[in-house]
């Protein structure tokens, strides 16, 4: 094994945690349904009980995300983390009311009452997607940072990653290539939310719902991510050539879309299942579109972070200075360490095949309204 | 206050909320197991609402520990830029395992444990319950190897290339992993979390009998949460004997202000309070031998000669190297000669081990706070003590039926459920305070680990995280406290 193909694998690995990360947040998606009027209240219970049940998974994947990124380029988790600051600490906080959230909400003296973990749960629902969508925007818009590792021999000025402005990462909600994909994933975790509670509760009324907000979410989702794809096809893109340095190339984006044909079919084969996941949800009986978007949604995501870094491409780049810029190469941990862990995950199969057999036991029975009016241990 | 400060102020804040919750999760996890174990052997409807209540409780407290979980983990990044990058790549493997083995392993089980009574059979529901704990076990393992290494940097080299420190090869590799730190912290960690589970449910316990209500219940979770208590009681003396023994070895200043020894020597005796000390005793534990020496903080600011005869410099002579080396990576980063770098690399080298040294101001810099350290240190040790015996007195009264007649020590029970959690706080005080000033002994001080923010930013979110860990830590302990008055008959949501 080469170092570079270490550093390739990893970066396949951080896309497919990335993909599964986005479509998990069916959880984030499905939880905007708590403040649905047309919901009763055991319907909206209803609802946080599925959801309950597999947010610790969606939790989990970030929380991996995380960690991988950490552990295979802790470059990137030193710079974005302590430069893009306020972003991280955000999504940070909304996910810490979500994880107690579910327990708290509908006990007795949880001081702010269940409407106030609700709100908390919906505030994650909508800002989890949109600032992870942000986030990874900023991977082909660029970020005004620098990177000097010398700096750690200077004791007045020792910080490696310096971010150039105090705003701290706030400043990529003015660039609206970058929030276009956090609202495109804003409401593709809407869709997935409500196409998983159509295929995991048994109510007449809650499909009802969850249809409309698939149809209602349509014509919004296809207009953020279209127009921040053509955006990304016709940008100029950080290329980064064998020696390391970084230019910026016109249509860079267009260009590895073209050098990669793989990732092409990739993309347009997730395309077509969300696409397809989509009519299954909006226009026809079927309650089966989730396993659709899933997978869509997973090669789509793949698709983009292959784009941000393989074909000589710069993922993270710095526009204040393009030779700070983060490649796969220039952030990496060192090749004995992404060795060890790519053995490691060769137990990912093992974990995934545990989580299916749990999952699939836990959901032979679909929710339904007597489970939640009965004694069984829920939220 | 600079961001130095806020920064180790919100870190410091963060680690010892998460800790209030971890050893509740490790120790009932133990409880649960070992209650849900006998429903499934003896399939006894009984032992089912038992272990169900305690899993109630277990599962309120879960949800926070996961929450701080996460903060901590991002602030690795967020507010310690320099630290994240230096540590990446040791970090990576250890991290990559707890990532992939424990955190999907508590979580999906975790979700079978809690909603899968009536969904899958009673011996998958069994195996789920283990397995939650077993992942927070596994994990609480994995995060310690970080820490270990940070206490005891094994196994890395420094890569000026790069300007971090590197694992090379499979030994390395299992220098870390079997980093005798890393395993007696983890052995001390997880077992004070089985003392805290078991006096928490012994504690619990006591309070319905003093009340006469569910007694059999009582009496019955208290026998096993005293069982599990003081199986780990005795595992945190051993674990705690040979992490004294390793503070002595490797990180002499811990120890010292854990003692507040100004000056060593053979022969050292132990403080039990200023005053009272026993001959010897110092020296018995730090080395296992009577004689051995023992180096004071003054011995370690002059420098000494320790008990394998090396010749350990002082701080300003270490200081001195430290900055050799720091200035020959400057060198090393500057040049593209290749006689120049070699030059340089020979001297980082050489200097290495002490290069975090070059970024001190002053010798005293690597001093802890003493005063906090040493008192946390009998703090921890008293408490601890005491737990343990009433631990055991509550399962003598057990045996020998006493439990009705020995009112004092059912309180006693109560009254050290409060003192398991000021023990825990204590020990991760001695640990974590008591290696100041450093975030990887010798190699990286806290003033240079930094991310590059103002004040104000780090000081806007620690108060931030102020308000939430309040609040959330009041509504934890009403709901508790609720589900507790409620008795293990009622329904988890009517709570």
């Amino acid at each position: 094994m080469t170092y570079e193909f270490l550093q390739n694998y990893w970066w396949v690995l951080i896309a497919l945690l990335g993909g599964l990360l986005v479509a998990l947040m069916f959880v984030q998606g499905a939880n905007l349904h708590l403040g649905n009027r047309a919901l009763t209240d055991t319907q909206k219970r209803m609802v946080l009980n599925s959801t309950g049940r597999k947010w610790e998974l969606t939790f989990t994947t970030l929380v991996t995300f995380g960690g991988a990124f950490f552990a295979s380029f802790p470059l990137f988790y030193s710079t974005s983390f302590g430069g893009a600051y306020w972003v991280w600490v955000l999504l940070l906080i909304t996910f810490v009311f979500q994880a107690v959230a579910y327990e708290f909400q509908n006990k007795k003296g949880n001081l702010l009452g269940v409407k106030g973990f609700r709100v908390a749960l919906m505030v994650n629902g909508l800002l989890a997607p949109f600032l992870v969508g942000t986030a990874v925007g900023t991977f082909f818009t660029g970020s005004d940072f620098t990177v000097n590792k010398i700096a750690i021999a200077d004791p007045s000025a020792p910080v490696i990653s310096t971010w150039g402005n105090g705003w701290h990462g706030l400043e990529a909600l003015g660039q609206y290539h970058a929030v276009l994909l956090g609202c495109t994933l804003m409401m593709l975790a809407a869709i997935l939310g409500a196409l998983y509670v159509l295929n995991n509760v048994d109510d007449d009324a809650i499909h009802a719902q969850m249809r409309r907000t698939v149809r209602m979410s349509i014509i919004p989702f296809l207009f953020f991510f279209l127009s921040w794809t053509v955006i990304l096809l016709v940008s100029r893109g950080y290329a980064v050539d064998p020696a390391g340095v970084v230019s910026l190339e016109p249509f860079k984006y267009w260009h590895n879309l073209i050098a990669m044909p793989a990732v092409l079919v990739m993309l347009l084969a997730g395309v077509l299942l969300v696409l397809a996941s989509l009519w299954l949800g909006a226009f026809s009986q079927s309650r089966k579109g989730i396993w659709f978007a899933m997978p869509g949604t997973v090669l789509v995501v793949m698709a983009v972070f292959f784009l941000a870094g393989f074909n000589g491409t710069a993922y993270y780049p710095s526009c204040t200075d393009l030779q700070s810029s983060l490649t796969i190469r220039n952030s990496s941990s060192s090749y004995f360490t992404l060795k060890v862990m790519s053995w490691v995950s060769l137990l990912i199969p093992f974990v995934v095949t545990y989580i299916a057999f749990a999952w699939h036991a836990m959901d032979r029975k679909k929710i339904t309204a007597d489970e939640i009016e009965g004694t069984e241990h829920k939220y | 206050m600079d961001v130095v400060i806020w920064s180790r102020i919100q870190f410091a804040m963060t680690a010892a909320y998460h800790w209030l919750f971890v050893p509740l999760t490790l120790g009932l996890a133990m409880v649960m197991a070992v209650m849900e174990t006998i429903y499934v052997v003896k399939k006894d409807e009984f032992w089912k609402k038992t272990a169900q209540f305690w899993i109630k409780l277990f599962a309120v407290n879960f949800a926070v520990g996961i929450a701080t979980g996460i903060i901590l983990e991002f602030e690795f990044g967020t507010n310690w830029s320099n630290y994240s990058w230096m540590v990446g790549d040791m970090f990576g493997a250890p991290l990559a395992i707890e990532g992939i083995l424990a955190f999907f392993m508590e979580a999906t089980f975790f979700a079978v444990m809690f909603f899968g009574w009536n969904k899958v059979s009673p011996r998958f529901h069994l195996a789920s319950t283990w397995l939650t704990g077993i992942g927070a076990t596994i994990s609480a393992y994995w995060i310690l190897v970080a820490n270990g290494w940070m206490q005891n940097p094994v196994g890395t080299t420094f890569n000026p290339d790069t300007v971090r420190s590197e694992m090379a090869s499979a030994a390395a590799f299992w220098e870390v992993i079997t980093n005798p730190v890393a395993v007696s912290k983890f052995c001390h960690a997880v077992t004070s979390g089985w003392v805290t589970g078991g006096i928490f449910v012994v504690g619990v316990s006591a309070w319905y009998l003093l009340k006469d209500r569910h007694s059999e219940f009582a009496r019955k979770s208290m026998l096993v949460g005293a069982i599990v208590g003081l199986a780990g009681s005795g595992a945190v003396m051993l674990s705690g004997d040979a992490s004294g023994v390793h503070a002595a070895e490797f990180q002499p200043m811990k120890l010292a202000a854990a003692e507040g020894l100004q000056d060593g020597g053979n022969g050292a005796a132990f403080t039990i309070v200023p005053g009272i000390k026993i001959p010897k005793m110092l020296s018995i534990l730090a080395t296992h031998d009577a004689n051995g020496f023992v180096p004071g903080i003054n011995d370690i600011l002059n420098g000494y000669t320790d008990n394998k005869g090396n010749a350990v410099p002082s701080v300003a002579d270490k200081m001195a190297m430290g900055r050799q080396a720091l200035d020959a990576l400057a060198v090393y980063r500057g040049s593209d000669e290749p006689a120049v770098k070699a030059l340089a690399k020979e001297v980082i080298d050489a200097n290495v081990q002490y290069m975090g040294y070059g970024h001190l101001e002053k010798p005293e810099d690597v001093i802890p706070p003493v005063g906090v350290v040493f008192w946390s240190f009998r703090l921890m040790i008293g408490f601890g003590m005491l737990i343990a015996l009433v631990l055991l007195l509550a399962l003598i009264a057990i045996w020998k039926d006493k439990l009705g007649s020995w009112k004092w020590l059912l309180w006693a029970a109560i009254i050290c459920i409060p003192l398991a959690y000021i023990t825990g706080q204590c020990g991760w005080i001695v640990a974590e305070v008591g290696r100041q000033p450093w975030t990887i002994q010798g190699l990286l001080p806290v003033n240079v680990a930094i991310s590059s923010l103002s004040a104000g930013a780090v000081k806007t979110t620690f108060f931030v995280f102020v308000a939430v860990f309040a609040l959330f830590l009041v509504i934890e302990i009403r709901i508790m406290l609720r589900a507790i008055g409620k008795g293990p008959e009622v329904e988890p949501e009517n709570i």
